[in-house]
């Protein structure tokens, strides 16, 4: 995607602006508002139910917002003209239960998009996807089909995936919500050397002491707006929101 | 389908593994208890036919059996130097379900168009050829159908056979783009999700990631609509072409033996079972054991 006139690397990569989404009578997202720095890693916690899938879902328009504004690299998501393929080529996103495509193996789970989505040369693709594979530390399992990996070497697999297309940002969506706590580990390594390549990041999460390790900031939804947030440190030290605190008592 | 669903050392939801006897479809299993029964219940017609013969007849006349013999040529495979026979059925339903299967595929993704107005139609030819009688869809088309056609100067001959073979395929294009659009539907959303994240468009994302993924799905039904269709090909006598059982009606004019009824129609029962039984056993199998691993 080109960037739009006026944007420079200095501004926010994402800015969300009042943003506002409904599924039918139940309001999801209630005004929410914040910018993403190009290289910054954003932790979205909170309990279920507040949000934060659908945010995610919004910013690389799988779900249309109904009011309030998302500009990615200056671009307005909601905007009809625009073009989404050529927005979600710029925006990689992981999913919750994968997603890998069940009937090609992993390294052609890895070229599929590349190959006839970028329309990029077979060797050429080949060769980055198997760099990508050693790179989530699947090395030997490019012949492997989803059904034969485990929930953590898929997970990292749907993330070689996305990588595949060189994005400019990578949303994670409850990434490692499915899978048991020994393979969380290998997942969470794998977002962390990204994280510290210099890749936007955008984690819904669960995990913790993950977002105070690698977060640069966190956000706090509860039904539908931020209640709360702040780089880590404080935010986990020092939440002064009741729900928030209630929260995180909970879960630390 | 191992390599769809992994094995047993697999991390993932433990799927049950496939029973131990389940060792798949094999000619020794099924099919010769049933085909046994069937030839036998063939054979007590034909004795009976002989029998029949006996008390009748004064004189000497071929024996039923041998009369059979000698017809099985031309019903098999029609009159010399002609296509015909058993063998044009089986031609006839190979060519019908190819017609069947390619325009259903597009009736069935038409289905699921984003265009409302694609998708009504494809609605409402699926539903007008899957309620309408084969028979009556038969004479329609061989009635409303040219007997030949002209393209830029090219006179094609359009033969009853292939109008014929053109009315069968219909009902099986409107019964396959149910099934299409059913096993589309059965595949997770999610798997739509992933592959709209990538930037595929909604084309690639049919042809590449979803409809792949639905061939294991659409075959068993697949397989069955193909039997029914077999079956459905001595429809094609009605419209004068030389199939299986327009010759075994020929052969029984010519030889106007009352006794002689039961076993011919009997013997062109038996082709079309031992023909259509196997695929019915396969059908089964396949049911059996993608339900098993999906």
């Amino acid at each position: 995607m080109t960037v739009a006139a006026g944007w420079t690397p200095d501004q926010p990569i994402i800015r969300i602006v009042d943003v506002h989404k409904s599924f039918g009578t139940n309001a999801v997202l209630k005004g929410v508002t914040f910018d993403v720095a190009k290289g910054e890693v954003v932790c979205v916690i909170g309990p279920s139910g507040s949000g934060k899938s659908t945010l995610l879902r919004c910013i690389n328009a799988l779900v249309p917002i109904d009011k309030g504004s998302i500009k990615v690299e200056g671009r307005e998501v909601h905007d009809p003209a625009l073009d989404k393929l050529e927005l979600r080529k710029k925006v990689g996103m992981v999913f919750q239960s994968y997603n890998l495509f069940p009937h090609k193996t992993a390294l052609d789970n890895v070229m599929m998009a590349p190959l006839h989505v970028l329309k990029r040369g077979k060797d050429e693709v080949e060769a980055q996807a198997r760099q990508l594979i050693k790179k989530v530390r699947l090395e030997g399992k490019e012949a492997a089909y989803p059904g034969e990996l485990s929930g953590g070497q898929q997970q990292r697999v749907a993330i070689a995936r996305s990588l595949a297309m060189n994005p400019d940002i990578m949303l994670f969506d409850e990434v490692t919500a499915a899978l048991d706590p020994e393979t969380v580990k290998e997942v969470l390594l794998t977002i962390r050397e990204l994280a510290e390549d210099g890749m936007t990041c955008m984690l819904v999460t669960h995990e913790m002491g993950f977002a105070r390790e690698v977060g640069d900031h966190i956000y706090f939804t509860d039904r539908g707006v931020i209640v709360e947030h702040g780089p880590p440190e404080s935010f986990f030290k020092s939440a002064s929101d009741p729900r928030t605190r209630q929260f995180l008592s909970q879960i630390l | 389908m191992r390599r769809y669903q992994g094995d047993a050392s697999c991390a993932g939801p433990a799927e049950p593994a496939p029973p131990a006897g389940e060792s798949g479809y094999t000619a020794a299993n099924f099919t010769p208890r049933a085909l046994a029964i069937v030839l036998g219940v063939f054979c007590v017609v034909v004795l009976a036919g002989e029998a029949l013969a006996q008390m009748r007849s004064g004189g000497p006349s071929r024996s039923i059996v041998a009369t059979l013999v000698a017809w099985t040529p031309l019903i098999l495979f029609g009159p010399p130097r002609e296509f015909g026979g058993f063998a044009l059925n089986i031609a006839v339903s190979f060519l019908a379900m190819a017609i069947g299967t390619v325009a259903g595929l597009f009736l069935g993704i038409g289905q699921i168009s984003l265009s409302p107005a694609v998708r009504k139609v494809s609605w409402a030819i699926t539903q007008f050829f899957r309620n309408s009688p084969w028979l009556v869809l038969l004479f329609f088309v061989m009635l409303l159908t040219p007997f030949q056609i002209k393209i830029a100067g090219y006179t094609i001959p359009l033969p009853a056979w292939l109008k014929a073979t053109f009315g069968l395929s219909l009902p099986v294009m409107a019964n396959f783009a149910e099934i299409v659009r059913g096993s589309i539907n059965s595949i997770p959303t999610s798997q739509w999700e992933s592959a709209e994240s990538l930037a595929f468009t909604r084309m690639q994302t049919i042809w590449r990631i979803i409809l792949p993924q639905c061939v294991k799905r659409m075959t068993p039904p697949w397989m069955n609509w193909y039997a029914i269709l077999t079956m459905a090909t001595p429809l094609i006598s009605i419209v004068g072409v030389n199939d299986a059982m327009t010759l075994t009606q020929d052969a029984l004019a010519a030889e106007q033996r009352s006794e002689l009824l039961m076993p011919m129609y009997g013997l062109l029962l038996v082709f079309f079972f031992v023909y259509c039984y196997p695929i019915a056993r396969w059908t089964i199998y396949l049911e059996r054991k993608f339900a098993v691993r999906s």
